[in-house]
C-alpha cells in the first residue's frame, strides 16, 4: 500500500508538471491573456499600417503601455486599429498616435504623443491625430524622382 | 494463389513452347492478384482496428472507471518516459540554437534565435519528437505486454472469469497513452526552450532578453501552441490504439509477440508523421 501511495503521488506531480509546462506555453509564450477587467481600449484610423501586426506593442516613450487587439478595414476605407491599453493611463484627448519602426528595417509599433488638453482619453474613444506608416519604397522613390528633377532643371 | 498461376504457366508451358509476351502476361496477372489481396488485408486491418478502437471508447465510459489502473498506466508510460523525453527535449533544443546561430549571424540576424528555436519546437519537433520517442519507449513496452498476456493466455483467463479484458487491460492503457502525450510534449517543448537559453544566452552570448522577447512575440497561442497540443492529443490516440491494437491480435508464440513489438513501433511512427503532415497541412500549424 505504501508503494501505491508513493507512485499515486509521483503521478500526480508529473500531471501537475505537465500542465504547468501547457500553462506556461500558452501564457507565457503564447501570450495568452486573461481577459478580465477591461483596459483602457482605444481606436486609431491610418492611411497606411504598413507592416504593423497584431499583438504589436504600444508604446509612450519606449515604454511598453499596451498592444494592438485587432486591424480592420473600416468604412471609411482606413484601417482601423484598436488598441489595448494599461487601464490606469490618462491619457489627454489631443494624443497623437504613430507607426514606427524598430531601427531602420525592425518590427513596427505604435507610438503615442501625449498632448496638453485637459480632457481625458475614455474607453472606446478614437484618436483625432494619427501618423500613418512611413514607406520607406516610396520615401528613397521620391528622394530619387527629386533628385533627377533637379538635375533636369540645371541642364 | 501465386503458385497455382506457375502450374498453370508451367502447363502451358509443356504442351507447347508459349510465346514470351503471353508468359510475361501470366506473371503480371499473378502481381495484380497479390497486390489486390493486399489492398484488402490492409482495408480489412483498418475496419478491425476502427471497431477495436470503438470497443477502447465504449469501454471508456462504461463504469466501474479503473482509476488505479489509469494510475498504475500513466506511471508507466507517463512517469517512466519523463528521463528520456526531458533529456531528449534538452539535447534538441541546445543543437537547434547552435545550429540556428551559426546560420542567423550570417545574416545578423541572431537577435531571432528564440523565435526560430521557439517556432520549429511548438509547431514540429516537440510533438513529433515526442510521439516517437514515446512510441519506442512506453508503446512498445505496452504491445509486448498485452501481447505476451494473450499468447499466455491470460486474456482468456479473464474472459473466463467474466472480466472483460478490453475494459480492464487494453482501455487504462490506450488511455494513459493519450493524457501522457500531451503532457509530455509540453514538457518536451519547455526543456528544449531551456536548452536553446542555455546554448544561445549562456554559451553564445545572444542577450537573454531578446531571446525571450523574440520567442514570445513569434510564438501566437492560437496558431502555435493550441496546434502543438491538437498534435500531440492526436499523436497520443494513435499511438495509444496502434499500440493496444497490435498487441491484442498478437499471434500466440513468443515470435509474435517480437513481431508485434516491432510493428507497432514501425506502424505508430509512420501514423504519427503521416498525421503530422495532414494536420499541418489542414490547419496551417
Amino acid at each position: 500500500m505504501q508503494s501505491s501511495r508513493v507512485r499515486d503521488l509521483v503521478v500526480g506531480l508529473f500531471v501537475l508538471a505537465g500542465l504547468a509546462a501547457i500553462a506556461y506555453l500558452s501564457l507565457q509564450i503564447g501570450g495568452l491573456s486573461y481577459k478580465g477587467p477591461r483596459g483602457l481600449e482605444l481606436v486609431a484610423s491610418f492611411d497606411a499600417v504598413g507592416g504593423l501586426s497584431e499583438r504589436a506593442p504600444v508604446r509612450i516613450a519606449g515604454v511598453k503601455v499596451g498592444q494592438v487587439e485587432s486591424i480592420v478595414l473600416g468604412d471609411d476605407l482606413r484601417a482601423r486599429v484598436t488598441l489595448d491599453l494599461d487601464p490606469r493611463l490618462e491619457l489627454s484627448t489631443d494624443t497623437v498616435g504613430s507607426i514606427r519602426t524598430e531601427g531602420l528595417l525592425g518590427d513596427q509599433f505604435i507610438e503615442l504623443a501625449p498632448g496638453g488638453e485637459e480632457e481625458i482619453l475614455r474607453s472606446g474613444d478614437q484618436l483625432s491625430f494619427t501618423e500613418s506608416a512611413i514607406n520607406l519604397e516610396k520615401l528613397i522613390g521620391s528622394v530619387v524622382h527629386d533628385a533627377r528633377l533637379g538635375d533636369g532643371e540645371e541642364e | 494463389m501465386a503458385s497455382e498461376l506457375d502450374d498453370v504457366a508451367g502447363l502451358v508451358q509443356g504442351e507447347e513452347p508459349p510465346a514470351l509476351p503471353h508468359r510475361a502476361l501470366v506473371r503480371l496477372g499473378a502481381l495484380v492478384e497479390a497486390l489486390g489481396a493486399r489492398a484488402q488485408r490492409l482495408v480489412l486491418e483498418l475496419g478491425r482496428m476502427a471497431r477495436f478502437g470503438a470497443a477502447i471508447v465504449l469501454a471508456a465510459v462504461r463504469p466501474p472507471w479503473r482509476v488505479r489502473r489509469l494510475v498504475f498506466e500513466v506511471f508507466d508510460t507517463g512517469v517512466l518516459s519523463l528521463a528520456i523525453v526531458g533529456a531528449s527535449g534538452l539535447t534538441v533544443g541546445m543543437v537547434l540554437a547552435l545550429q540556428g546561430y551559426n546560420t542567423l549571424v550570417r545574416f545578423g540576424a541572431e537577435q531571432s534565435l528564440g523565435a526560430v528555436v521557439g517556432l520549429s519546437l511548438i509547431r514540429e519537433l516537440g510533438p513529433v519528437l515526442t510521439g516517437l520517442l514515446v512510441t519506442g519507449r512506453a508503446g512498445s513496452a505496452m504491445a509486448a505486454q498485452i501481447g505476451m498476456m494473450v499468447s499466455t493466455e491470460q486474456i482468456d483467463g479473464m474472459r473466463t472469469l467474466a472480466v472483460d479484458p478490453i475494459h480492464y487491460v487494453v482501455m487504462p492503457k490506450a488511455l494513459a497513452m493519450s493524457l501522457a502525450m500531451p503532457l509530455l510534449s509540453a514538457l518536451f517543448i519547455v526543456a528544449a526552450v531551456f536548452g536553446g537559453y542555455l546554448v544561445g544566452v549562456k554559451l553564445l552570448g545572444v542577450d537573454g532578453g531578446i531571446y525571450l522577447t523574440s520567442l514570445e512575440n513569434a510564438v501566437e497561442f492560437g496558431d502555435d501552441v493550441l496546434g502543438s497540443l491538437l498534435k500531440a492529443c492526436v499523436f497520443g490516440l494513435l499511438v495509444g490504439l496502434v499500440a493496444t491494437y497490435r498487441g491484442y491480435t498478437t499471434a500466440r508464440s513468443s515470435q509474435g509477440v517480437s513481431a508485434s513489438t516491432t510493428s507497432t513501433v514501425v506502424t505508430a511512427s509512420v501514423c504519427i508523421l503521416v498525421a503530422d503532415y495532414v494536420i499541418t497541412a489542414l490547419w496551417g500549424v
